[in-house]
């Protein structure tokens, strides 16, 4: 198998003159994919391992207004989404038209994200997901109630810190997951089988995220209730 | 979590909660509307779950961030000057006296729980059916204490959620933020506690596209 072709030269990026800037000097706390990765990584030696660049710190600088940080993102992102909406079925067309309103969405709501609760590839998760869905239905998604995360109005480094560490861990995980495990969660996320099978999958670190997370709930319930 | 078996998943999902595979396919949003907001609802209650919903969204998170990069045909328009202002998530007034609705509800039922219309079905059970696209039928019921819930059908996995008061299966007691899930073939006969009336979010039918095909059936006691 070839390598997959890089992120950015896939896309035809006229980037705002920030982002060559951006890529020439490294910027600070992040490297640049130079390639993409293979679906399961093994034919892929010269990808960069995941947790490469930190994409969370990518979203802050985003939220202030960074064009080369959103350039970056875009260069990232953007062609992983459009994949992901082509294996959900939408065709060439509607899986480029999502890919380039969700990120859109991540310039306009990159103020709302939170390291210290999400990484940044779960986050822009949802946003596609809730994206697909208004595709489809006439109502948006039903999200639970709204939780404030902290009383802190900058995010915990300590607990964004963490979930850099278990993203990055679930991501290697993934990587190295035989094809045939993969391809079952695959078809679970694109709704093409019953979740039954990836509920019994094991080898996946998500209780690590879950027990983190738990605690962070628990955290967040005591401190309501003392106010 | 101790009180969970993650292993389990619909239809043998742990007693009370979802289970790994509606709430993983909640993640994924790959269920009808009225499983994801009985999901939605669930979650609003119970912690546990949330904690689970967020770690199958990384799970999401991850196969994007693995997924092989497909060549976009437009270049990356400039970002947008000004950006458009965004609701800030606020804390929402949360939904905390028992038999008061989570507010994912709140939109569907159109209403505050105190302004409530319901309509009587007969028997003293009260309902209002709650506008979600199909597969799956969602409706709000207000049992009389000791009262046998009504049968709301076993064509496919069926999502009883309590809202306040409470219900026995003869085995479990469900309260306030417990879900039961019924397969097709479960035999139970839930009853209403003695006191309060018990209110529940109850939906039927298939959650999943590959199962929504399964007839549905006339129900005259719920006139639906």
């Amino acid at each position: 198998m070839h390598l997959q072709p890089s992120a950015l030269h896939a896309a035809p990026v006229s980037a705002p003159a920030g982002m060559a800037r951006a890529v020439a000097s490294g910027c600070p706390g992040a490297s640049v994919p130079l390639s993409g990765r293979s679906r399961n990584g093994h034919d892929a030696p010269m990808s960069p391992e995941p947790g490469d660049t930190d994409w969370s710190a990518q979203l802050r600088r985003v939220a202030e207004g960074d064009r080369a940080a959103f350039a970056l993102l875009y260069a990232h992102f953007a062609p992983r989404l459009k994949s992901f909406m082509l294996r959900s079925g939408a065709g060439e067309t509607l899986a480029e038209d999502i890919a380039q309103d969700v990120m859109a969405s991540v310039w306009h709501k990159a103020p709302q994200f939170d390291a210290a609760r999400a990484g940044a590839s779960t986050w822009i998760f949802t946003i596609a997901r809730n994206r697909r869905i208004d595709d489809q239905r006439r109502a948006a998604r039903p999200e639970p109630e709204v939780l404030d995360w902290g009383p802190e109005p900058e995010p915990d480094p300590t607990e964004a810190l963490s979930v850099q560490a278990e993203t990055d861990l679930l991501h290697r995980a993934l990587h190295g997951l035989p094809q045939a495990q993969r391809e079952l969660i695959e078809r679970a996320y694109f709704g093409e089988q019953s979740h039954r099978e990836i509920a019994v999958l094991t080898g996946l670190p998500l209780g690590t995220i879950k027990s983190r997370i738990r605690l962070a709930l628990d955290r967040l319930r005591h401190g309501m209730d003392r106010s | 979590m101790t009180d969970r078996d993650d292993t389990a998943g619909a239809p043998h999902a742990p007693a009370k909660h979802p289970g790994a595979a509606l709430l993983s396919a909640y993640a994924a949003g790959t269920l009808s509307e009225s499983f994801d907001l009985t999901i939605a609802a669930h979650v609003s209650l119970c912690d546990a779950c949330r904690a689970e919903v967020m770690s199958f969204e990384a799970l999401g998170g991850g196969l994007l961030e693995t997924m092989p990069p497909a060549p976009l045909a437009r270049a990356m328009p400039e970002p947008a000057a000004d950006r458009r202002p965004q609701a800030t998530p606020g804390m929402q007034e949360a939904a905390a006296r028992d038999g008061d609705l989570p507010a994912p509800l709140e939109r569907y039922a159109g209403t505050s729980s105190a302004r409530l219309r319901w309509r009587a079905v007969g028997g003293g059970v009260m309902q209002i059916i709650l506008k979600a696209e199909g597969p799956g039928r969602a409706r709000l019921l207000r049992i009389p204490g000791g009262m046998a819930m009504p049968h709301h059908g076993h064509r496919g996995i069926e999502l009883t959620l309590v809202l306040g008061g409470a219900f026995h299966d003869g085995t479990e007691r469900f309260a306030r933020g417990d879900m039961q899930v019924a397969a097709p073939a479960l035999e139970h006969m839930p009853v209403a506690e003695e006191g309060q009336p018990c209110i529940c979010l109850a939906v039927t039918d298939a959650p999943l596209r590959f199962t929504s095909l399964l007839p549905r059936l006339a129900q005259p006691f719920l006139r639906i």
